[in-house]
């Protein structure tokens, strides 16, 4: 039992850094209509920005997560400018395999930057465990953060979005950018906006990735980017509570399903559940179906 | 002006005198090529092997007798290049090859090295590949996959452990190669695997809360890591958060964990790591290597030093045993020095070896634990 409990925390400790990742990803893909496939890579961006900030210029913890956000909303504002915007008219498969180049640009960069050597993240963001069951069930302070990250962020996205000027142009920009421009909406504006906030949340992503496993290598945000992905699509892909609850989901079914049925095929099971729910809601779970019209 | 010639005609005249000296030296002196990479990403790795290399010839040259000259080539880690720079060194009169240093271009050069029938020892390239089909190539370290049996044995013999838990990559073929002759190696000598604590994880894993649970819930007192030393360095922090300190075992891949940019290395306290040679062993030519070596480079040596150095001495005494001299030619060489590595045992600085005809090495395996963010010797 305690066990059982042990594995439902470790679950919720990485689901909830596929969730902090996959808010981004579902952010820009409910307004700017894209897969923004660098959005991984932005993550790791951000955890080197922490990471030098902390280590080479023993900047205070909080400092570095701002410096952090800082630099990656203006890296997802210029990548939209330069690589995404030229193609807004474009089939929706050339902004995709953009997105994949700036992904690998991104990643190869990094590698010129930092080397290959794998850095270890400080842990500045520890503050001590608690542990329960004589120590059997350990909560680091680290899985408490970011859960804590992922409500204040989804409360925070859900009230701007529903509430401000600039959240009502997102979602109507969303629904019909042609209507949105119309009635005197900047479009490329809006979508500007969304990518920098979605860079910022990145930014927290990888400051919280890292946090919890603190290994940082150039490839760090690729694989934990597609499970957020995959997420964020088991979620609903566009709905912000969506991709809290997937990915948490996520966390959860991978930990139980290495620790009950086997290591090797923990990511098989993740892929497979995501195959089930899409199969009967292929909107995902909070997801509103769509009616094309024609 | 007149002074300036005279100074000119005495360099000249001495710098020929030298040229005759080295050049009657030559002549004599056995010829051994040396590659590896010497620049670029794997430098670490060729560096040590040369200067490993060169204090053998060192030690040989001032005890008088048949001579060595090193033929140093770079090959940058680069396959391509490696057979360049073993047709350079064969060009300038090498009779066998210590080399080269790194995996994938010594499996280019073995094929060329076979055709051409050149003897190649390579102190430090570690997969089978290297040696297979090929019966003029052959190893100082251990195979990739024999590391799996001398840790067995090794923990088996120093009382390590009575129930073992394994983390091994199994997208990796080093990794799960040294777990399988691992667990076979177990088994035959008696050593208590616990299977529900055999787990696995792959490149892309962030997370090894189960792994280590798994170790834990089975009550393993040693944890067998085959695996590099990124994911070694998670693995150890997790089970540090849960409290779980069995003896943690790691082959060479663990080598490198301590120059982990803000690793904190009292998590790798206690960690054991097979090795063939440690740079603080208290032996007489252990000294002597690690002094020069150091008087060389300003650096301590590390395993690829050392198997380097092993090398040098194994072509040195096969071929002073076979009788080859200078004025042997490298096909001639080539036939008598496989014939002697079938007999040939050699103490060296890794241990005491034998070969097979496969061209794999046998020695007893030895381990470091790591102390105060250092390997020592371990002593039981």
């Amino acid at each position: 039992m305690v066990s059982f409990l042990r594995f439902l925390i470790n679950g919720i400790s990485l689901g909830s850094v596929y969730a902090i990742i996959a808010l981004g990803y579902t952010m820009v893909y409910g307004i700017a209509k894209m897969l923004n496939f660098a959005h991984g890579d932005v993550i790791m961006v951000g955890a080197y920005i922490a990471f030098c900030a902390i280590s080479y210029l023993s900047l205070p913890p909080v400092l570095a997560v701002l410096c952090a956000m800082a630099v990656c909303t203006a890296l997802g504002v210029i990548i939209e400018g330069l690589a995404y915007r030229p193609l807004r008219q474009s089939a929706s498969l050339a902004v995709l395999i953009t997105a994949i180049g700036v992904s690998y640009f991104l990643q190869n960069t990094a590698l010129l930057i930092w080397s290959s050597n794998p850095k270890i993240f400080p842990s500045a963001f520890s503050f001590g465990t608690i542990k329960l069951f004589d120590g059997n069930l350990v909560i680091s302070s680290e899985t408490i953060l970011t859960i804590i990250a992922n409500i204040v962020i989804m409360i925070a996205l859900t009230l701007f979005t529903g509430r401000t000027k600039m959240g009502k142009a997102m979602r109507a920009v969303s629904e019909d950018k042609g209507a949105a421009e119309l009635m005197g909406i900047n479009v490329n504006r809006t979508i500007s906006l969304t990518f920098a906030i979605g860079s910022a949340l990145a930014a927290i992503a990888g400051v919280l990735l890292c946090s919890a496993y603190p290994t940082l290598q150039p490839t760090t945000g690729s694989m934990p980017g597609i499970k957020a992905f995959t997420a964020a699509v088991f979620g609903g892909i566009g709905s912000i509570p969506g991709a809290m609850i997937g990915g948490l989901l996520l966390g959860v079914i991978e930990i139980l399903g290495k620790a009950y049925i086997s290591t090797e095929l923990g990511d098989a099971l993740v892929f497979a559940v995501l195959i089930v729910v899409l199969l009967f809601k292929p909107a995902g779970l909070l997801g509103k179906p769509v009616r094309e019209k024609v | 002006m007149k002074f300036n010639k005279a100074i000119v005609a005495m360099i000249l005249a001495i710098v020929m005198i030298m040229g005759l000296a080295s050049a009657a030296m030559a002549e004599d002196a056995l010829k051994i090529g040396v590659i590896g990479p010497f620049t670029g990403a794997a430098a670490i790795y060729g560096s040590a092997c040369k200067f490993g290399a060169q204090v053998a010839a060192e030690q040989i040259n001032a005890q008088g007798g048949l001579q060595i000259e090193l033929l140093n080539e770079d090959d940058e880690h680069d396959p391509e290049k490696s057979i360049n720079a073993f047709n350079n060194v064969l060009d300038n009169g090498a009779q066998m090859i210590a080399g080269t240093t790194t995996t994938s271009p010594c499996i280019a050069v073995g094929a060329e090295a076979y055709e051409e029938r050149v003897f190649m020892l390579t102190p430090s390239a570690s997969s089978p590949d290297v040696t297979a089909n090929k019966d003029n190539v052959y190893q100082v370290c251990f195979t990739d996959p024999a590391q799996g049996t001398a840790s067995a044995q090794y923990i088996k013999e120093h009382n390590l452990a009575t129930k073992i838990a394994i983390i091994y990559n199994n997208a990796d073929a080093y990794s799960t190669g040294i777990y399988q002759t691992f667990i076979e190696e177990a088994a035959a000598i008696g050593l208590e695997v616990v299977p529900e604590a055999v787990t696995t994880f792959t490149d892309e894993t962030t997370d090894f809360s189960v792994q280590v649970s798994a170790a834990k819930d089975a009550g393993a007192d040693l944890v067998f890591l085959p695996i590099y030393y990124t994911p070694a360095s998670m693995i150890l922090q997790t089970a540090k958060t849960m409290d779980y300190a069995p003896v943690f075992f790691g082959v060479d891949g663990m080598d490198g964990i301590l120059t982990m940019e803000g690793f904190d290395a009292s998590l790798a306290e206690g960690v054991f790591m097979l090795t063939p040679f440690s740079a603080d062993a208290e032996d007489e030519a252990t000294k002597a290597f690690v002094a020069r070596y150091q008087e060389i480079t300003g650096e301590i040596p590390n395993q690829f030093a050392a198997d380097a150095y092993d090398a040098v001495y194994a072509l040195y005494t096969a071929s002073v045993n076979a009788g080859i001299d200078g004025s042997t030619s490298y096909q001639d060489a080539c036939e008598k020095l496989i014939e002697q590595f079938q007999t040939l045992e050699i103490t060296g600085l890794t241990g005491t070896m034998t070969w097979d005809s496969t061209g794999a090495v046998s020695k007893t395996p030895t381990a470091v634990v790591i102390e105060n963010g250092q390997y020592v010797g371990f002593n039981d």
